[in-house]
């Protein structure tokens, strides 16, 4: 039998040929019988894939789930102590929760501030209209109202251009707070650079013992004061750098070489930038800290805070249409902004934050709920979609 | 990419250094390579024949980890997939997943129509240029091949935008793709009980294909069929379901399927993978508008950024889009090139002779900011934009992108000097230690303003008005 009639012969009776484990040498062949063998060729390999096509679904190995050992963990840090309900944040060993169990969830503390804020957007606003004047009564509403696993106090009040208010009068307001509701607390300053390190650190006395989280200690001002301080009183602090992973290490090395500040008690603000104002940066930034972490640097181990507010920066969380006439409608602007808070708070998660500091009660919720949904934690409603294309 | 060094690919190369793909060696090339800025096809040499098996081996060896598919023809033509990284910072993410919006063989024309030319047209400006959306995915909910062949029809010819064509009966598949076989539309989708029926419509069209399965096992399997069988266009679909424990299982199946693929080499699932939020409608169909918006919205979060490359969305009310737009951009921002724009002195309003001139670099998102900062605040006013490399304030400063003798070429260059009488110039806050430098280089008074562009008007209240 010749070659050619060895492969007719061939594609006849066979219906599951394997043409790439085809060995044929062609060189003997005619020229000007190639074309009908590649006739053949393809009306064969049409013929045996539409065989194959009727046999069983050939098994791929089981699929293997993907999980892996890392050498690092994150520490675990208590918030709040003495009157406060403890909150902790962080401990996870793991990148994904198929990998290894996730402790404690993503934690969301509300904003309180020790000024009414007339600035804040209407959406946020309309919320807290009737407490704004006392930030305790403030405090309170978002906890009993909103859920708000913490509240952080802003002492706004003291930034020498906006009210110039004294250590003393922040102290107020602190303690304002701290009676006003039992959730661990965040004590933020103005951040002006003088004056915040004397803020913080009446602050931080006035709230002795309560493990408040102070913020923060960062490169432009005196950290070294503040780290101090919230030391002193038995408070965490915040350590707040500007979307650099080198200098978040080399701020966490000082607080840890200089103040001697204990490693359960440092939190990280390594910065949050608004979705389409620097998101990309800020959640590349968090997930390579977080990586970092898993992959055993001690001075990157830490939990991650974010100041998810931010979001109500970018202009289409807040402006009413957009100044540009070629775009298309951007639609109601009451939804804009909590949708604009949610879209940098959840990718953010993602990337391993643990504390969120939020001001729309709608964000938070749906922030909190889809958190812990991930870490299993809400049974949900569930569906069959298996006919999903006729039924949505 | 399964090489990581230029040399590997270096060695395949014809090593004549003859510069037609626009290198000056063979071995530069072979690092653009590498970090796909250049394509293989731009070496002129390893195309002729005796090169052949070296051209199939460096084919393979820089084709991506994940398989990119093309949906359409013509301009608007998708990529999807291609990715070669599990985060982006380890290179960058390649192609934008395409977002499809949904129409149905039941919704009247007019619906059809309006829905059609809104995802068509629309348009959102950002970092100099304009967010768009991508596709039309067509759902056949009367499961009617006749029914669906007049939807199909319908919108080819309101768009030409790729279609994906969606039903689990095959019969109905056909009728559509009998009407847009020259369009190289997606089918969606072959699942367990329907896949050797669809299987012989794809070897009949040549098209690609989605497979769906929630169970990986079996998903892993349909895709090894198919290959078998000499199908390789596959996009895979584990399933998206909207809330609670299902919602954990749909992320963590993206996150297992692509990790697989990257990192453990699993080659039956080194495909592109399909999301659905507009399944988020099954459980918020009844419930307000802004509930609505939000289920769609949690699904489109957590499928653009772990790791869908194609979105399939319900939901089109505008609220609901800009966010999604945004994030998909920011997230396939490649990290390793700073989006930036051309220098120059800007005009900010109406500004005059006493206006304020103010500086800053030309990284786009900072230029943006500073612009729209200035433009809502009505100030009237120059901003000139110097070339930092398109790095930002801050970076610039401390790598000395932006410095003195930048600045005052940048103000000699635009003439900016002639536009305003006050002879001022006003840095950004975090430019702030460069100030006496550029006063005695440019011969200008300097002011330092505020760290951040959002707080330049209450600056202006405080050294501003009194000056002028």
């Amino acid at each position: 039998m010749d070659k050619m009639t060895q492969l007719l012969k061939l594609l006849e009776n066979t219906d599951t040929i394997e043409l790439n484990e085809f060995r044929m040498d062609f060189e003997e062949l005619e020229l000007n019988i190639m074309p009908a063998i590649q006739q053949v060729v393809q009306t064969a390999q049409r013929q045996a894939q539409q065989a194959e096509i009727v046999r069983e679904a050939i098994l791929a190995e089981e699929f293997k789930p993907p999980i892996y050992n890392y050498p690092g963990e994150v520490a675990e840090v208590q918030l709040g102590a003495g009157t406060r309900k403890p909150v902790f944040l962080g401990g996870q060993k793991a990148l994904y929760r198929f990998e290894e169990p996730q402790p404690n969830p993503p934690v969301v503390t509300f904003d309180v501030f020790d000024i009414p804020m007339p600035g804040l957007p209407r959406p946020i606003r309309e919320h807290f209209e009737d407490v704004m004047e006392h930030p305790g009564d403030w405090a309170k509403k978002a906890v009993k109202d909103f859920g708000a696993n913490m509240v952080t106090i802003h002492l706004i009040g003291t930034g020498p251009k906006v009210m110039d208010k004294t250590p003393q009068q922040a102290a107020a307001a602190i303690e304002e707070v701290l009676q006003a509701v039992d959730v661990p607390i965040v004590i933020g300053g103005s951040g002006n650079p003088e004056k915040d390190p004397e803020v913080l650190e009446k602050a931080a006395e006035v709230a002795e013992g309560e493990r408040c989280l102070i913020a923060s200690a960062n490169k432009d001002m005196d950290w070294e004061r503040i780290g101090n301080a919230a030391k002193k009183y038995g408070h965490n602090i915040l350590s707040w750098t500007q979307l650099d992973m080198n200098n978040q290490r080399e701020l966490n090395r000082k607080l840890l070489k200089v103040v001697e500040m204990p490693r359960d008690r440092i939190v990280m603000d390594p910065t949050t930038a608004a979705l389409g104002y620097g998101l990309d940066y800020a959640y590349t930034n968090m997930e390579r800290i977080r990586l970092a972490a898993l992959g055993g640097d001690d001075e990157l181990n830490f939990p991650m805070s974010s100041g998810t507010t931010n979001a109500w920066g970018a202009r289409e969380a807040w402006m009413k249409e957009s100044p540009m006439p070629e775009d298309s409608e951007w639609g109601t602007r009451d939804f804009r902004g909590p949708l604009w808070e949610i879209y940098t708070g959840l990718p953010l998660a993602l990337a391993g934050v643990n504390l969120f500091m939020m001001m729309h009660p709608l964000s938070v919720r749906v922030l909190k709920e889809t958190t812990q949904a991930l870490l299993g934690m809400i049974e949900g409603e569930k569906v069959d979609i298996s006919n999903w294309i006729k039924e949505v | 990419m399964k090489v990581q060094s230029p040399l590997e690919v270096y060695n395949y190369l014809p090593g004549t250094n003859c510069k037609e793909c626009g290198e000056e060696t063979c071995m530069a090339f072979a690092s653009k390579l590498i970090d796909r800025s250049k394509s293989l096809d731009l070496c002129k040499e390893i195309l002729d024949d005796s090169y052949k098996e070296e051209y199939e081996k460096l084919k393979e060896m820089l084709s991506p980890e994940i398989k990119e598919i093309i949906i359409g023809i013509g301009d608007k033509a998708v990529h999807v997939g291609g990715e070669d990284v599990l985060y982006r910072h380890q290179l960058t993410f390649y192609n934008q997943p395409p977002f499809a919006y949904d129409v149905t063989d039941v919704m009247d024309e007019k619906e059809i129509t309006e829905r059609v030319n809104f995802v068509s047209n629309y348009k959102k400006f950002y970092v100099g240029s304009f967010l768009r959306l991508d596709m039309i995915a067509i759902r056949s909910v009367s499961d009617d091949p006749k029914k669906f062949a007049e939807c199909v029809k319908k919108v080819k010819d309101l768009t030409e935008l790729p279609l994906i064509l969606m039903s689990f009966n095959p019969d109905v598949l056909e009728a559509g793709l009998e009407v847009v076989k020259d369009k190289r539309p997606l089918v969606y989708a072959a699942n367990e009980d329907n896949w050797q029926k669809v299987a012989e419509l794809i070897d009949k069209y040549k098209v690609p294909v989605v497979l769906f399965s929630p169970d990986l096992d079996k998903l892993a399997s349909l895709a090894k069929t198919f290959v078998e069988m000499g199908m390789n266009e596959l996009i895979l679909d584990p399933g998206t379901y909207p809330s609670g424990k299902q919602l954990m299982s749909t992320f963590e199946r993206f996150i297992k399927l692509r990790r697989s693929a990257i990192k453990d080499g699993n080659k039956d699932v080194a495909f592109p993978i399909i999301g659905i939020p507009a399944i988020a409608s099954l459980v918020s169909k009844g419930k307000d508008e802004l509930e609505q918006a939000i289920s769609e919205s949690i699904l489109t979060i957590l499928e653009t950024i772990k790791y869908g490359d194609l979105l399939v969305f319900h939901n089109i009310a505008p609220y609901v889009i800009l966010p999604a737009i945004h994030l998909r951009f920011n997230i396939y921002t490649d990290p390793r090139s700073p989006v930036r724009v051309e220098p120059g002195l800007f005009e900010m309003g109406t500004p005059d002779e006493n206006s304020p001139l103010f500086l800053t670099t030309n990284f786009a998102l900072t230029y943006f900011t500073v612009k729209s900062d200035l433009e809502s605040n009505n100030i009237n006013s120059y901003l000139l934009v110097v070339d930092s490399d398109g790095i930002c304030v801050e970076a610039s400063v401390a790598g000395g992108q932006l410095n003195p003798g930048k600045i005052k070429e940048a103000i000699e260059a635009t003439k900016a000097k002639e536009k305003i009488k006050h002879n001022t110039l006003v840095l950004p806050g975090l430019a702030a230690r460069l100030s006496g430098s550029t006063e005695d280089e440019t011969g200008m008074k300097v002011l330092v303003g505020p760290t951040d562009s959002g707080r330049i008007a209450k600056w202006m209240e405080d050294h501003w008005q009194t000056k002028a």
